[in-house]
């Protein structure tokens, strides 16, 4: 029977124990341990809160940088295509007034040479005149000596004239 | 003699299945792997009934040859009782036993106090008794237990003794919570130092799991929102009935979870617990069943205060029993080998090597036993207190 009666004195020892252990357990361990325990998880949650947060922030993100890059290339094209389409007009622009130039450089130059031309037939009037003068007056002064003399120098002079 | 002492054992391995199959039938967080893990426990200590009231056949037998061979030279020389052991094994007592060297105990003694109105409080140690044969201070050591004695060495039974002694289980409960607080304050100090966000390391390894085990499984899964209020006593209820299992599993050392004494103080301490945290719905529901006739409330009156004191005292038996169970189990089979060594010393070295696989054996399951009871103890305290303050689910519950 003593084996299911309970001693006074373990009772006693037991329930001061208990109470002893209890109460600086409770000061010492448990407080601060289940409020580590609380913190750390808290934190984690926390931690996994603000991940997928960043997650979706990065996935707004890649998708709008991806829209601006649709962006970007189509502006691109465009501006290559304007490029293009300015220069082709420029060549062209350039190449007209080239032509232009040319054909107004060509035709100053065509009358610069029918000038010249002009100048020259002038010149060439004014010595042959000057020529005539000075042979008519060669011989109007022969003719003036001698009769017969005058009469072949006027046929030599004419067969002159007509070599010429 | 020793078959009156055997008696309460055998009562022991029939009380100790219902026991099991109630912690099965309760079953609220054990998972399939325990509930098989206790139901192979169930299946093996069935087993061991078988040979152990084999045992009791035997020893009675064995007993009673060694009494009718010693009765001349009475109690002298190596008087082989093993029952007598065993319950030593699993009693109390005022020093602490090591072995028998020819008839002499060695033994360690131990601090004795004790209060009598008439005597006031002597304080000596348990060696001045000489293992109950010298009296002192007008004490004398009676079958353990410490009478009065007057002048002439006659046992006064007026005279009230109020045994407040040192004893075995209480040392050695008291090594084993010194142990205890400064295995917990080391980890708490490393929690203080490292901060939360640190992840653990060392003892705190093998803490840190238990107490989110207890906290979640225990706390939160039957107290719901309240549980941060019970969380240090359910932790402190775990460890001290853990750390007084795993202690008493050390050979040699005392069974003070397995204590009558002892497991009493944590029942009371739990059915205070429960009548604190209960509420007017829970006594309206005691007094006044609802949706029922008046004849039935009043029968059901005396269940719900019945069942307001059996839920403390099905702790109370439950980890007793248990534990006290395993002890004389291990004890028994250690036993056996002197048993057949008796018969003849052939037997008993042949039984030897039987024995210690059975030992060996019931020994690991003890291990896990300390844990389960711990963990049963803390759970089925927290569905009490549960139940108190909840009110809705009282009924359902109560009577399981």
């Amino acid at each position: 029977m003593q084996l299911l009666t309970p001693a006074l004195g373990l009772i006693f020892w037991t329930f001061l124990a208990f109470a002893i252990v209890f109460l600086i357990l409770k000061k010492f361990a448990w407080k601060p341990i289940l409020a580590a325990l609380k913190e750390r998880e808290t934190g984690i949650a926390d931690a996994i809160a603000s991940a997928e947060k960043v997650k979706a922030e990065i996935a707004s993100l890649k998708s709008e940088n991806e829209a601006l890059l649709t962006k970007a290339r189509e502006e691109r094209a465009i501006l290559i295509k304007e490029a293009k389409e300015q220069s082709d007009k420029m060549i062209a622009d350039a190449k007209e007034k080239a032509k232009a130039e040319y054909d107004r450089i060509v035709a100053d130059a065509q009358a610069a040479i029918a000038q010249q031309k002009n100048a020259a037939l002038t010149e060439v009037k004014n010595q042959v005149g000057a020529l005539v003068i000075e042979v008519s007056e060669k011989i109007l002064r022969r003719e003036l000596a001698n009769k017969a003399e005058q009469e072949s120098y006027i046929n030599q002079l004419a067969e002159v004239v007509k070599l010429n | 003699m020793v078959y009156n002492i055997f008696l309460p054992e055998t009562s022991f391995f029939t009380l100790h299945l219902p026991i099991f199959a109630e912690n099965l039938e309760t079953g609220m967080s054990l998972r399939n792997v325990k509930s098989l893990l206790i139901a192979a426990f169930s299946l093996v200590i069935v087993f061991f009934c078988i040979p152990a009231i084999a045992q009791h056949e035997v020893a009675d037998s064995a007993a009673t040859e060694v009494h009718a061979g010693t009765e001349h030279h009475e109690a002298k020389e190596g008087d082989f009782e093993p029952g007598k052991v065993i319950m030593e094994h699993i009693m109390d007592n005022h020093d602490f036993h090591i072995a028998d060297v020819n008839g002499h105990p060695i033994s360690l003694p131990l601090p004795i106090i004790v209060y009598s109105p008439q005597k006031g409080i002597s304080v000596f140690m348990s060696s001045k008794f000489e293992h109950g044969h010298a009296s002192y201070q007008g004490y004398k050591l009676e079958e353990g237990v410490i009478k009065a004695v007057n002048e002439d060495g006659s046992i006064d039974e007026t005279t009230k003794v109020y045994d407040f002694s040192l004893t075995r289980n209480v040392t050695q409960m008291f090594l084993s919570l010194i142990v205890l607080v400064v295995l917990l304050l080391g980890v708490a100090k490393k929690y203080q130092q490292q901060g939360a966000k640190v992840a653990p390391s060392g003892f705190q390894n093998a803490v840190e799991p238990v107490i989110i085990f207890i906290r979640d499984e225990v706390g939160k899964s039957n107290l719901g929102h309240k549980y941060e209020k019970y969380m240090p006593y359910l932790l402190t209820v775990f460890f001290f009935i853990l750390i007084g299992n795993i202690f008493g599993l050390i050979p040699g050392s005392a069974n003070v979870t397995g204590n009558i004494a002892f497991t009493t103080v944590l029942g009371v301490i739990s059915f205070v617990v429960i009548i604190l945290s209960t509420n007017k719905h829970f006594w309206a529901h005691v007094f006044n069943f609802p949706g029922v006739p008046v004849p039935v409330k009043i029968i059901l009156l005396f269940v719900e205060l019945l069942g307001i004191f059996t839920k403390p005292f099905a702790l109370i038996i439950r980890l007793f029993a248990n534990m006290v169970a395993g002890h004389m189990i291990i004890t028994c089979l250690v036993m056996m080998i002197f048993i057949f060594a008796k018969l003849s010393i052939g037997a008993g070295i042949g039984f030897a090597p039987v024995s210690m696989a059975f030992t060996v054996f019931i020994y690991v399951i003890e291990v896990l036993v300390a844990f389960i009871q711990a963990f049963i103890f803390t759970n089925l305290t927290a569905v009490f207190i549960a139940q108190a303050f909840e009110g809705e689910h009282e009924h359902a519950e109560a009577h399981h």
